[in-house]
Protein backbone atom coordinates (compact mmCIF):
# COMPACT_ATOMS: atom_id res chain seq x y z
CA UNK A 1 0.00 0.00 0.00
CA UNK A 2 1.43 3.36 -0.81
CA UNK A 3 2.58 5.38 1.75
CA UNK A 4 0.08 8.24 0.96
CA UNK A 5 -3.07 6.21 1.06
CA UNK A 6 -1.99 4.73 4.47
CA UNK A 7 -1.97 8.25 6.08
CA UNK A 8 -5.09 9.03 4.02
CA UNK A 9 -6.93 5.65 6.14
CA UNK A 10 -4.72 7.32 9.26
CA UNK A 11 -6.73 10.88 8.69
CA UNK A 12 -9.75 9.40 7.96
CA UNK A 13 -10.13 7.20 11.08
CA UNK A 14 -8.42 9.99 12.98
CA UNK A 15 -11.04 12.50 12.23
CA UNK A 16 -14.36 11.27 14.44
CA UNK A 17 -11.84 10.82 17.33
CA UNK A 18 -10.96 14.52 16.81
CA UNK A 19 -14.37 15.99 16.06
CA UNK A 20 -15.43 14.36 19.25
CA UNK A 21 -13.61 16.78 21.37
CA UNK A 22 -16.02 19.56 20.36
CA UNK A 23 -19.13 17.39 19.40
CA UNK A 24 -19.10 15.69 22.43
CA UNK A 25 -17.36 17.80 24.93
CA UNK A 26 -19.48 17.05 27.31
CA UNK A 27 -18.30 13.68 27.31
CA UNK A 28 -15.13 14.91 27.81
CA UNK A 29 -16.13 17.51 30.41
CA UNK A 30 -17.35 14.71 32.22
CA UNK A 31 -14.90 12.59 32.68
CA UNK A 32 -12.57 15.54 33.45
CA UNK A 33 -15.24 16.62 36.59
CA UNK A 34 -14.89 12.55 37.61
CA UNK A 35 -10.72 12.59 37.42
CA UNK A 36 -10.88 15.72 39.41
CA UNK A 37 -13.32 14.33 42.22
CA UNK A 38 -11.05 11.63 42.34
CA UNK A 39 -7.69 13.47 42.14
CA UNK A 40 -9.19 15.82 44.92
CA UNK A 41 -9.53 12.88 47.25
CA UNK A 42 -6.09 11.37 46.77
CA UNK A 43 -4.56 15.28 47.60
CA UNK A 44 -6.77 15.51 50.77
CA UNK A 45 -5.44 12.39 52.22
CA UNK A 46 -2.01 13.00 51.14
CA UNK A 47 -2.90 16.40 52.80
CA UNK A 48 -4.31 14.91 56.17
CA UNK A 49 -1.38 12.88 56.53
CA UNK A 50 1.10 15.98 56.05
CA UNK A 51 3.07 13.95 52.66
CA UNK A 52 5.48 15.99 51.34
CA UNK A 53 3.95 19.13 48.57
CA UNK A 54 5.57 16.47 45.48
CA UNK A 55 3.22 13.98 46.72
CA UNK A 56 0.29 16.04 45.51
CA UNK A 57 1.84 16.89 41.90
CA UNK A 58 2.54 12.90 41.91
CA UNK A 59 -1.84 12.18 42.09
CA UNK A 60 -2.36 15.36 39.53
CA UNK A 61 -0.05 13.80 36.96
CA UNK A 62 -1.23 10.24 37.78
CA UNK A 63 -4.59 11.73 37.16
CA UNK A 64 -3.64 12.87 34.65
CA UNK A 65 -1.80 10.07 32.90
CA UNK A 66 -4.23 7.97 33.80
CA UNK A 67 -6.71 9.26 31.23
CA UNK A 68 -5.03 7.99 28.12
CA UNK A 69 -5.00 4.38 30.13
CA UNK A 70 -8.82 4.27 30.04
CA UNK A 71 -9.19 5.75 26.65
CA UNK A 72 -6.63 2.71 25.56
CA UNK A 73 -9.00 0.54 27.64
CA UNK A 74 -12.04 1.61 26.96
CA UNK A 75 -12.29 3.51 23.52
CA UNK A 76 -9.03 1.60 21.84
CA UNK A 77 -9.73 -2.21 23.18
CA UNK A 78 -13.83 -2.15 22.53
CA UNK A 79 -13.82 0.11 19.14
CA UNK A 80 -13.64 -3.12 17.14
CA UNK A 81 -16.39 -4.14 19.19
CA UNK A 82 -18.72 -1.54 18.90
CA UNK A 83 -18.21 -1.67 14.84
CA UNK A 84 -18.79 -5.11 14.75
CA UNK A 85 -21.96 -4.24 16.53
CA UNK A 86 -23.20 -0.99 13.84
CA UNK A 87 -21.51 -3.64 10.77
CA UNK A 88 -18.88 -0.83 9.82
CA UNK A 89 -16.65 -3.68 10.73
CA UNK A 90 -17.35 -5.53 7.82
CA UNK A 91 -16.88 -2.67 5.65
CA UNK A 92 -13.69 -1.96 7.32
CA UNK A 93 -12.45 -5.19 6.44
CA UNK A 94 -13.53 -5.37 2.76
CA UNK A 95 -11.91 -2.00 1.82
CA UNK A 96 -8.90 -2.04 0.18
CA UNK A 97 -6.71 -0.38 3.32
CA UNK A 98 -3.73 -1.31 5.08
CA UNK A 99 -5.42 -2.54 8.62
CA UNK A 100 -2.65 -1.14 10.46
CA UNK A 101 -3.96 2.41 9.34
CA UNK A 102 -7.19 1.76 10.73
CA UNK A 103 -5.51 1.31 14.05
CA UNK A 104 -3.15 3.85 14.05
CA UNK A 105 -5.91 6.45 12.94
CA UNK A 106 -7.96 4.82 15.81
CA UNK A 107 -4.90 5.40 17.91
CA UNK A 108 -3.96 9.27 17.13
CA UNK A 109 -6.98 10.45 17.40
CA UNK A 110 -7.18 9.05 20.94
CA UNK A 111 -4.40 10.59 22.17
CA UNK A 112 -5.30 14.12 20.31
CA UNK A 113 -9.31 13.24 21.83
CA UNK A 114 -7.87 12.59 25.59
CA UNK A 115 -4.55 15.02 25.18
CA UNK A 116 -7.66 17.77 26.03
CA UNK A 117 -8.70 15.92 28.91
CA UNK A 118 -5.63 14.84 30.36
CA UNK A 119 -4.18 18.93 30.04
CA UNK A 120 -7.61 20.32 31.56
CA UNK A 121 -6.86 17.79 34.63
CA UNK A 122 -3.34 18.67 35.14
CA UNK A 123 -4.36 22.79 34.63
CA UNK A 124 -7.21 22.62 37.39
CA UNK A 125 -4.91 20.28 39.56
CA UNK A 126 -2.08 21.77 39.77
CA UNK A 127 -3.96 25.98 39.89
CA UNK A 128 -6.69 24.02 42.67
CA UNK A 129 -4.32 22.49 45.03
CA UNK A 130 -1.33 24.89 44.09
CA UNK A 131 1.22 21.45 43.35
CA UNK A 132 4.75 22.52 43.06
CA UNK A 133 5.52 21.85 39.17
CA UNK A 134 8.87 21.53 38.28
CA UNK A 135 10.61 20.10 34.87
CA UNK A 136 14.02 19.28 35.67
CA UNK A 137 14.57 17.26 32.39
CA UNK A 138 12.26 18.56 29.62
CA UNK A 139 14.34 17.03 27.03
CA UNK A 140 13.61 13.47 28.85
CA UNK A 141 10.05 14.70 30.10
CA UNK A 142 9.02 15.10 26.07
CA UNK A 143 10.92 12.00 25.63
CA UNK A 144 9.78 9.55 27.72
CA UNK A 145 6.13 10.60 27.53
CA UNK A 146 6.21 10.04 24.04
CA UNK A 147 7.34 6.57 24.45
CA UNK A 148 4.77 6.13 26.90
CA UNK A 149 1.97 6.71 24.30
CA UNK A 150 3.50 4.77 21.66
CA UNK A 151 3.46 1.85 24.35
CA UNK A 152 0.20 2.99 25.85
CA UNK A 153 -1.49 3.14 22.25
CA UNK A 154 0.34 0.04 20.95
CA UNK A 155 -1.32 -1.79 24.27
CA UNK A 156 -4.57 0.50 22.91
CA UNK A 157 -4.27 -1.06 19.38
CA UNK A 158 -3.56 -4.96 20.59
CA UNK A 159 -6.35 -4.55 22.48
CA UNK A 160 -8.69 -3.97 20.40
CA UNK A 161 -8.04 -6.97 17.98
CA UNK A 162 -7.94 -9.79 21.45
CA UNK A 163 -11.41 -7.87 22.89
CA UNK A 164 -13.23 -8.67 19.72
CA UNK A 165 -11.80 -12.02 19.47
CA UNK A 166 -12.39 -12.90 23.49
CA UNK A 167 -16.36 -11.25 23.49
CA UNK A 168 -18.21 -9.23 25.83
CA UNK A 169 -16.66 -11.47 29.00
CA UNK A 170 -13.53 -9.57 28.37
CA UNK A 171 -15.17 -6.31 29.00
CA UNK A 172 -16.05 -7.22 32.61
CA UNK A 173 -12.54 -8.63 33.34
CA UNK A 174 -11.19 -5.01 32.28
CA UNK A 175 -13.93 -3.65 34.29
CA UNK A 176 -12.63 -5.57 37.22
CA UNK A 177 -8.80 -4.91 36.35
CA UNK A 178 -9.33 -1.17 36.47
CA UNK A 179 -8.72 -0.01 40.14
CA UNK A 180 -5.95 -2.81 40.54
CA UNK A 181 -4.15 -1.36 38.00
CA UNK A 182 -4.29 2.22 39.08
CA UNK A 183 -2.93 1.06 42.38
CA UNK A 184 -0.19 -1.29 41.12
CA UNK A 185 1.24 1.25 38.30
CA UNK A 186 1.83 3.48 40.78
CA UNK A 187 -0.66 6.16 39.50
CA UNK A 188 -0.72 8.42 42.72
CA UNK A 189 2.47 7.42 44.11
CA UNK A 190 6.29 6.54 43.68
CA UNK A 191 5.74 2.90 42.65
CA UNK A 192 9.03 1.78 44.29
CA UNK A 193 7.06 2.46 47.37
CA UNK A 194 6.02 -1.37 46.48
CA UNK A 195 8.53 -2.85 46.81
CA UNK A 196 10.81 -3.74 43.74
CA UNK A 197 9.49 -7.35 43.07
CA UNK A 198 5.53 -6.20 43.34
CA UNK A 199 7.06 -3.03 40.96
CA UNK A 200 8.75 -5.03 38.12
CA UNK A 201 5.48 -7.12 38.13
CA UNK A 202 3.23 -4.11 37.82
CA UNK A 203 5.94 -2.84 34.77
CA UNK A 204 4.34 -5.48 32.60
CA UNK A 205 1.78 -2.64 31.95
CA UNK A 206 3.51 0.02 30.16
CA UNK A 207 1.51 2.19 32.26
CA UNK A 208 3.85 1.76 35.10
CA UNK A 209 7.57 2.62 33.23
CA UNK A 210 5.36 5.44 31.40
CA UNK A 211 4.27 7.25 34.79
CA UNK A 212 7.88 6.76 36.51
CA UNK A 213 9.71 8.36 33.95
CA UNK A 214 7.56 11.56 33.43
CA UNK A 215 7.71 11.48 37.13
CA UNK A 216 11.02 11.12 37.44
CA UNK A 217 11.55 13.90 34.20
CA UNK A 218 9.93 15.87 35.97
CA UNK A 219 11.14 15.47 39.56
CA UNK A 220 14.39 13.84 39.63
CA UNK A 221 15.40 10.52 39.76
CA UNK A 222 15.18 10.42 43.47
CA UNK A 223 11.75 9.35 42.98
CA UNK A 224 12.56 6.30 40.24
CA UNK A 225 12.40 2.82 40.21
CA UNK A 226 14.97 2.23 37.50
CA UNK A 227 17.14 4.79 35.95
CA UNK A 228 15.58 6.96 33.70
CA UNK A 229 17.34 5.70 30.44
CA UNK A 230 16.56 1.70 30.97
CA UNK A 231 12.96 3.07 31.48
CA UNK A 232 12.68 4.54 28.19
CA UNK A 233 14.31 1.73 26.88
CA UNK A 234 11.70 -0.52 28.23
CA UNK A 235 8.78 1.79 27.09
CA UNK A 236 10.61 1.79 23.38
CA UNK A 237 10.76 -1.71 23.49
CA UNK A 238 7.31 -2.40 25.35
CA UNK A 239 6.53 -0.17 22.42
CA UNK A 240 7.29 -2.09 19.35
CA UNK A 241 6.10 -5.51 21.54
CA UNK A 242 2.94 -4.51 21.29
CA UNK A 243 2.56 -3.10 18.35
CA UNK A 244 4.16 -6.20 16.38
CA UNK A 245 1.41 -7.88 18.79
CA UNK A 246 -1.28 -5.60 17.48
CA UNK A 247 -0.34 -6.48 13.88
CA UNK A 248 -0.44 -10.66 15.01
CA UNK A 249 -3.80 -10.22 16.94
CA UNK A 250 -5.31 -8.44 13.54
CA UNK A 251 -4.42 -10.76 11.43
CA UNK A 252 -5.42 -13.99 13.97
CA UNK A 253 -8.75 -12.24 14.01
CA UNK A 254 -9.45 -11.48 10.20
CA UNK A 255 -8.43 -15.44 9.90
CA UNK A 256 -10.88 -16.34 12.43
CA UNK A 257 -13.56 -14.19 10.98
CA UNK A 258 -13.00 -15.84 7.15
CA UNK A 259 -12.42 -19.23 8.49
CA UNK A 260 -14.89 -19.68 11.40
CA UNK A 261 -17.45 -17.32 9.76
CA UNK A 262 -17.02 -15.15 13.95
CA UNK A 263 -16.45 -11.88 14.69
CA UNK A 264 -17.13 -9.73 11.41
CA UNK A 265 -20.80 -10.75 11.81
CA UNK A 266 -22.81 -8.83 13.72
CA UNK A 267 -25.18 -11.69 15.83
CA UNK A 268 -21.92 -14.00 16.38
CA UNK B 1 -12.47 -19.47 -17.35
CA UNK B 2 -12.33 -17.60 -14.32
CA UNK B 3 -12.14 -14.39 -15.15
CA UNK B 4 -14.58 -14.24 -18.07
CA UNK B 5 -16.86 -13.82 -15.64
CA UNK B 6 -17.48 -10.73 -13.40
CA UNK B 7 -18.73 -13.83 -10.70
CA UNK B 8 -18.26 -16.82 -10.44
CA UNK B 9 -18.46 -19.95 -8.03
CA UNK B 10 -17.97 -23.47 -8.80
CA UNK B 11 -19.60 -26.38 -6.22
CA UNK B 12 -19.42 -23.93 -3.56
CA UNK B 13 -20.25 -25.18 0.10
CA UNK B 14 -19.88 -23.20 3.09
CA UNK B 15 -20.38 -24.80 6.45
CA UNK B 16 -21.07 -23.07 10.00
CA UNK B 17 -19.50 -25.45 12.50
CA UNK B 18 -19.61 -24.85 16.74
CA UNK B 19 -19.84 -27.18 19.74
CA UNK B 20 -23.72 -28.34 19.66
CA UNK B 21 -24.09 -28.05 15.78
CA UNK B 22 -23.36 -27.84 12.09
CA UNK B 23 -25.29 -25.65 9.54
CA UNK B 24 -24.74 -26.17 5.89
CA UNK B 25 -25.38 -22.31 4.72
CA UNK B 26 -24.55 -23.18 1.26
CA UNK B 27 -24.80 -26.62 -0.65
CA UNK B 28 -22.83 -27.40 -4.00
CA UNK B 29 -23.48 -23.66 -5.55
CA UNK B 30 -22.79 -23.10 -9.03
CA UNK B 31 -23.38 -19.69 -10.91
CA UNK B 32 -21.85 -17.52 -13.47
CA UNK B 33 -22.74 -13.66 -13.46
CA UNK B 34 -21.52 -11.97 -16.66
CA UNK B 35 -19.85 -8.65 -16.88
CA UNK B 36 -22.38 -5.89 -16.86
CA UNK B 37 -25.21 -7.77 -15.84
CA UNK B 38 -27.67 -7.30 -12.91
CA UNK B 39 -28.24 -10.36 -11.14
CA UNK B 40 -30.75 -11.28 -8.43
CA UNK B 41 -30.05 -14.06 -5.79
CA UNK B 42 -33.94 -14.23 -4.48
CA UNK B 43 -34.80 -16.80 -1.25
CA UNK B 44 -36.21 -16.48 1.89
CA UNK B 45 -34.59 -15.24 5.27
CA UNK B 46 -31.97 -17.66 5.65
CA UNK B 47 -31.40 -19.47 2.77
CA UNK B 48 -28.02 -19.02 2.52
CA UNK B 49 -28.26 -15.12 0.46
CA UNK B 50 -25.54 -13.29 2.85
CA UNK B 51 -23.66 -16.37 3.26
CA UNK B 52 -22.91 -16.22 -0.50
CA UNK B 53 -22.36 -12.12 -0.52
CA UNK B 54 -19.81 -12.62 2.46
CA UNK B 55 -17.91 -14.75 0.80
CA UNK B 56 -17.58 -13.14 -2.89
CA UNK B 57 -17.12 -9.71 -0.76
CA UNK B 58 -13.88 -12.03 0.94
CA UNK B 59 -15.83 -11.84 4.23
CA UNK B 60 -15.75 -15.34 4.60
CA UNK B 61 -13.71 -18.44 2.93
CA UNK B 62 -15.75 -21.15 1.59
CA UNK B 63 -15.68 -24.43 3.26
CA UNK B 64 -15.22 -26.45 -0.35
CA UNK B 65 -15.26 -25.25 -3.84
CA UNK B 66 -14.06 -21.89 -5.38
CA UNK B 67 -15.16 -18.49 -5.75
CA UNK B 68 -13.98 -15.86 -8.14
CA UNK B 69 -14.45 -12.33 -8.62
CA UNK B 70 -13.08 -11.29 -11.62
CA UNK B 71 -11.26 -13.96 -12.13
CA UNK B 72 -9.36 -13.35 -8.96
CA UNK B 73 -9.76 -16.52 -6.16
CA UNK B 74 -11.46 -15.03 -3.07
CA UNK B 75 -9.07 -17.89 -1.36
CA UNK B 76 -5.53 -15.71 -2.04
CA UNK B 77 -6.29 -12.86 -3.91
CA UNK B 78 -8.60 -10.74 -2.11
CA UNK B 79 -6.39 -7.76 -1.92
CA UNK B 80 -7.03 -8.06 -6.17
CA UNK B 81 -10.82 -8.27 -5.24
CA UNK B 82 -11.29 -5.62 -2.93
CA UNK B 83 -10.38 -2.29 -4.82
CA UNK B 84 -13.16 -3.44 -6.81
CA UNK B 85 -15.82 -4.35 -5.34
CA UNK B 86 -18.21 -2.69 -2.81
CA UNK B 87 -20.99 -3.74 -0.39
CA UNK B 88 -24.14 -2.32 0.56
CA UNK B 89 -26.42 -4.34 3.57
CA UNK B 90 -30.17 -3.29 4.01
CA UNK B 91 -30.30 -2.58 7.57
CA UNK B 92 -26.61 -1.28 7.76
CA UNK B 93 -25.87 2.00 10.40
CA UNK B 94 -23.37 2.92 8.53
CA UNK B 95 -21.58 5.30 10.52
CA UNK B 96 -20.14 7.56 13.27
CA UNK B 97 -23.21 9.50 14.57
CA UNK B 98 -21.66 12.29 15.69
CA UNK B 99 -20.11 13.02 11.91
CA UNK B 100 -22.45 15.14 9.57
CA UNK B 101 -23.21 12.90 6.37
CA UNK B 102 -20.66 14.29 3.96
CA UNK B 103 -17.71 14.05 6.62
CA UNK B 104 -19.05 9.93 6.94
CA UNK B 105 -18.81 9.05 3.66
CA UNK B 106 -15.14 11.06 2.90
CA UNK B 107 -14.04 8.94 5.65
CA UNK B 108 -14.73 5.88 3.87
CA UNK B 109 -13.69 7.77 -0.04
CA UNK B 110 -10.26 7.59 2.12
CA UNK B 111 -10.62 4.05 2.97
CA UNK B 112 -10.09 3.54 -0.90
CA UNK B 113 -7.44 6.09 -1.51
CA UNK B 114 -9.54 8.90 -2.97
CA UNK B 115 -8.46 12.09 -3.41
CA UNK B 116 -10.84 13.88 -0.88
CA UNK B 117 -11.41 17.44 -4.19
CA UNK B 118 -12.19 13.73 -6.34
CA UNK B 119 -14.00 12.28 -3.40
CA UNK B 120 -16.19 15.40 -2.72
CA UNK B 121 -17.05 15.89 -6.22
CA UNK B 122 -18.82 12.18 -6.40
CA UNK B 123 -20.57 12.87 -3.06
CA UNK B 124 -22.20 15.49 -4.55
CA UNK B 125 -23.14 14.15 -7.99
CA UNK B 126 -24.45 10.66 -6.10
CA UNK B 127 -26.74 12.77 -3.57
CA UNK B 128 -28.45 14.89 -6.46
CA UNK B 129 -29.49 11.66 -7.99
CA UNK B 130 -31.33 10.02 -4.97
CA UNK B 131 -32.12 13.71 -3.78
CA UNK B 132 -30.23 13.71 -1.15
CA UNK B 133 -28.20 17.03 -1.09
CA UNK B 134 -30.16 18.61 1.33
CA UNK B 135 -29.14 15.80 4.00
CA UNK B 136 -25.26 15.81 3.46
CA UNK B 137 -24.83 18.83 5.99
CA UNK B 138 -27.13 16.55 8.38
CA UNK B 139 -25.40 14.54 11.32
CA UNK B 140 -25.60 10.19 10.81
CA UNK B 141 -27.24 10.69 14.15
CA UNK B 142 -30.35 12.20 13.19
CA UNK B 143 -31.06 10.25 10.09
CA UNK B 144 -34.16 8.21 9.32
CA UNK B 145 -33.79 4.31 8.42
CA UNK B 146 -34.27 5.54 4.71
CA UNK B 147 -32.16 8.62 4.88
CA UNK B 148 -28.99 6.18 6.28
CA UNK B 149 -29.37 4.10 3.80
CA UNK B 150 -29.62 6.56 0.68
CA UNK B 151 -26.01 7.43 2.90
CA UNK B 152 -25.07 3.70 2.47
CA UNK B 153 -26.34 3.70 -1.05
CA UNK B 154 -23.64 6.74 -1.68
CA UNK B 155 -20.75 4.81 -0.02
CA UNK B 156 -21.16 1.67 -1.76
CA UNK B 157 -21.22 3.24 -5.28
CA UNK B 158 -18.53 6.51 -4.11
CA UNK B 159 -15.72 4.12 -5.10
CA UNK B 160 -16.83 3.18 -8.39
CA UNK B 161 -16.98 -0.47 -7.71
CA UNK B 162 -16.45 -2.72 -10.63
CA UNK B 163 -19.04 -5.18 -9.32
CA UNK B 164 -21.44 -3.70 -6.29
CA UNK B 165 -22.82 -6.49 -3.97
CA UNK B 166 -26.50 -4.80 -2.98
CA UNK B 167 -28.05 -7.18 0.24
CA UNK B 168 -31.01 -6.42 0.48
CA UNK B 169 -30.67 -3.21 -0.19
CA UNK B 170 -34.18 -1.86 0.54
CA UNK B 171 -35.03 -3.69 3.51
CA UNK B 172 -37.74 -2.27 5.63
CA UNK B 173 -37.42 1.03 3.21
CA UNK B 174 -40.75 3.00 2.87
CA UNK B 175 -42.44 2.34 -0.91
CA UNK B 176 -40.94 6.13 -2.40
CA UNK B 177 -37.24 5.38 -0.82
CA UNK B 178 -37.09 1.91 -2.19
CA UNK B 179 -38.35 3.49 -5.58
CA UNK B 180 -35.52 5.76 -5.36
CA UNK B 181 -33.35 3.58 -4.75
CA UNK B 182 -34.48 1.04 -7.15
CA UNK B 183 -34.33 3.97 -10.25
CA UNK B 184 -30.76 4.52 -8.93
CA UNK B 185 -29.21 1.29 -9.37
CA UNK B 186 -30.96 1.06 -12.91
CA UNK B 187 -29.72 4.54 -14.28
CA UNK B 188 -26.16 3.54 -12.74
CA UNK B 189 -26.03 0.49 -15.25
CA UNK B 190 -27.33 2.28 -18.03
CA UNK B 191 -24.72 4.88 -17.52
CA UNK B 192 -21.97 2.46 -16.38
CA UNK B 193 -23.18 -1.00 -18.56
CA UNK B 194 -19.61 -2.31 -18.09
CA UNK B 195 -20.42 -2.72 -14.31
CA UNK B 196 -22.09 -5.50 -12.16
CA UNK B 197 -24.26 -5.72 -9.64
CA UNK B 198 -25.19 -9.17 -7.63
CA UNK B 199 -28.37 -8.06 -5.51
CA UNK B 200 -29.99 -10.10 -2.62
CA UNK B 201 -33.50 -9.78 -2.18
CA UNK B 202 -36.61 -11.46 -0.86
CA UNK B 203 -39.16 -9.24 -2.74
CA UNK B 204 -40.36 -10.53 -5.77
CA UNK B 205 -40.83 -7.65 -7.35
CA UNK B 206 -37.98 -6.05 -6.72
CA UNK B 207 -36.39 -9.01 -8.44
CA UNK B 208 -38.34 -8.93 -11.16
CA UNK B 209 -38.20 -5.30 -11.69
CA UNK B 210 -34.68 -5.09 -11.65
CA UNK B 211 -32.81 -8.21 -12.51
CA UNK B 212 -31.36 -9.77 -15.91
CA UNK B 213 -31.16 -13.29 -14.45
CA UNK B 214 -32.32 -14.43 -11.84
CA UNK B 215 -31.11 -17.47 -9.32
CA UNK B 216 -33.59 -18.77 -6.81
CA UNK B 217 -32.00 -20.15 -3.70
CA UNK B 218 -33.58 -22.53 -0.90
CA UNK B 219 -31.79 -23.88 2.18
CA UNK B 220 -28.51 -23.33 0.46
CA UNK B 221 -29.37 -24.67 -2.50
CA UNK B 222 -30.19 -22.99 -6.23
CA UNK B 223 -32.99 -24.38 -7.36
CA UNK B 224 -33.50 -22.48 -10.61
CA UNK B 225 -31.74 -19.81 -12.62
CA UNK B 226 -32.39 -17.49 -15.96
CA UNK B 227 -34.11 -15.21 -16.95
CA UNK B 228 -37.92 -14.05 -15.22
CA UNK B 229 -39.35 -15.00 -18.67
CA UNK B 230 -37.16 -18.24 -18.81
CA UNK B 231 -38.48 -18.75 -15.16
CA UNK B 232 -41.96 -18.24 -15.53
CA UNK B 233 -41.35 -20.82 -18.59
CA UNK B 234 -40.40 -23.13 -16.25
CA UNK B 235 -43.71 -23.12 -13.94
CA UNK B 236 -45.40 -22.85 -17.65
CA UNK B 237 -47.46 -25.44 -17.52
CA UNK B 238 -48.53 -24.94 -13.84
CA UNK B 239 -51.26 -22.82 -13.11
CA UNK B 240 -51.96 -20.91 -9.75
CA UNK B 241 -54.89 -20.13 -8.00
CA UNK B 242 -55.67 -16.75 -5.06
CA UNK B 243 -57.40 -18.50 -2.82
CA UNK B 244 -59.07 -17.17 0.74
CA UNK B 245 -61.36 -19.51 3.11
CA UNK B 246 -62.28 -19.48 6.58
CA UNK B 247 -61.87 -23.42 8.34
CA UNK B 248 -58.45 -25.46 8.32
CA UNK B 249 -55.65 -25.83 6.08
CA UNK B 250 -55.27 -29.25 3.88
CA UNK B 251 -53.16 -31.79 4.76
CA UNK B 252 -49.98 -31.51 2.72
CA UNK B 253 -49.21 -33.68 0.10
CA UNK B 254 -52.60 -33.37 -2.71
CA UNK B 255 -51.06 -35.20 -5.59
CA UNK B 256 -50.12 -31.92 -8.33
CA UNK B 257 -50.10 -29.59 -5.98
CA UNK B 258 -46.95 -28.32 -6.17
CA UNK B 259 -47.04 -25.79 -3.17
CA UNK B 260 -48.85 -23.60 -0.95
CA UNK B 261 -48.39 -20.20 0.53
CA UNK B 262 -50.99 -19.62 3.17
CA UNK B 263 -51.36 -17.12 5.48
CA UNK B 264 -53.57 -17.31 8.44
CA UNK B 265 -54.63 -13.73 8.81
CA UNK B 266 -56.54 -14.44 11.90
CA UNK B 267 -57.41 -17.57 13.76
CA UNK B 268 -59.19 -20.15 10.69
CA UNK B 269 -59.02 -17.46 8.30
CA UNK B 270 -56.69 -17.83 5.69
CA UNK B 271 -55.38 -16.41 1.99
CA UNK B 272 -52.85 -16.59 0.07
CA UNK B 273 -51.68 -18.96 -3.50
CA UNK B 274 -51.74 -22.30 -4.73
CA UNK B 275 -49.60 -24.07 -7.65
CA UNK B 276 -50.68 -26.77 -8.81
CA UNK B 277 -49.64 -29.02 -12.15
CA UNK B 278 -53.40 -28.04 -14.20
CA UNK B 279 -57.06 -26.81 -13.19
CA UNK B 280 -58.23 -30.54 -11.78
CA UNK B 281 -55.49 -30.34 -8.82
CA UNK B 282 -56.33 -27.28 -7.74
CA UNK B 283 -60.19 -28.01 -7.81
CA UNK B 284 -59.18 -30.83 -5.62
CA UNK B 285 -57.72 -29.14 -3.06
CA UNK B 286 -60.63 -26.55 -3.23
CA UNK B 287 -62.70 -29.67 -1.90
CA UNK B 288 -60.63 -30.82 0.41
CA UNK B 289 -60.90 -27.55 1.89
CA UNK B 290 -65.16 -27.16 1.40
CA UNK B 291 -65.41 -31.39 2.71
CA UNK B 292 -63.49 -30.41 6.07
CA UNK B 293 -66.13 -27.80 6.91
CA UNK B 294 -63.94 -24.80 5.22
CA UNK B 295 -66.05 -21.92 3.47
CA UNK B 296 -64.80 -20.56 -0.06
CA UNK B 297 -64.86 -16.59 0.52
CA UNK B 298 -62.33 -15.70 -2.83
CA UNK B 299 -60.94 -17.71 -5.91
CA UNK B 300 -59.36 -16.84 -8.97
CA UNK B 301 -57.07 -18.85 -11.48
CA UNK B 302 -53.96 -17.27 -12.96
CA UNK B 303 -50.94 -17.71 -15.33
CA UNK B 304 -47.82 -18.04 -12.82
CA UNK B 305 -46.00 -15.38 -11.53
CA UNK B 306 -42.97 -15.24 -10.44
CA UNK B 307 -44.11 -15.50 -6.74
CA UNK B 308 -45.79 -18.88 -8.56
CA UNK B 309 -42.58 -19.66 -9.73
CA UNK B 310 -41.25 -19.60 -6.59
CA UNK B 311 -43.65 -21.65 -4.70
CA UNK B 312 -43.99 -24.16 -7.35
CA UNK B 313 -39.87 -24.41 -7.36
CA UNK B 314 -39.92 -24.43 -3.59
CA UNK B 315 -43.12 -25.66 -2.31
CA UNK B 316 -43.71 -22.55 -0.11
CA UNK B 317 -44.06 -19.29 0.17
CA UNK B 318 -40.92 -16.64 0.03
CA UNK B 319 -42.21 -15.45 3.21
CA UNK B 320 -42.52 -18.58 5.44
Amino acid sequence: MKKEVFWRVVVARAYPRVMSIVRAARWTIGGTIVSLFYMAALVLIYKSINAPPEYYSFAILGSSLLSYWDNVVWNMGMQLYWDKEDGLLELYMIAPMNRMALLTGMALGGMTMTSVRAIMIFIVGVLLFKAPVVVQNPFHLTFAFFLALVALYGVGMAFASLFLMWGRQVWAVADILMEPVYTISGSYFPVKSLGHSLAFVASIIPLTFGLDAVRQAMFGSAWGLLPLPYEELFLAVYGVFYILLARYALRKMEYLAKVEGKLTLRWQ
Amino acid sequence: MPGDYAIETIDLWRVYKDREREVIALRDVNIKVKKGELFGVLGPNGAGKTTLIRILTTLLLPTRGEAYVYGYNVNGEEHKIRPIINLVSGGEFGGYGLLRVEENLWMFSQFYGIPTKEAKRRIRELAEKINFEDKLRAFVRDLSLGERQKMNIIRGFLSDPLVIFLDEPTLGLDVPTARIIRNFIKSWLRENPDRTVLLTTHYMLEAEELCDRIAIIDRGKIVAVGTVDDLRRLAGNYISATIEFYGTKPPEGIPGIKGANLREISPGHFRGKIVGMDESDIIEYVEAIIKAGGKLRFFRLQKPSLEDVFISLVGRGIEE
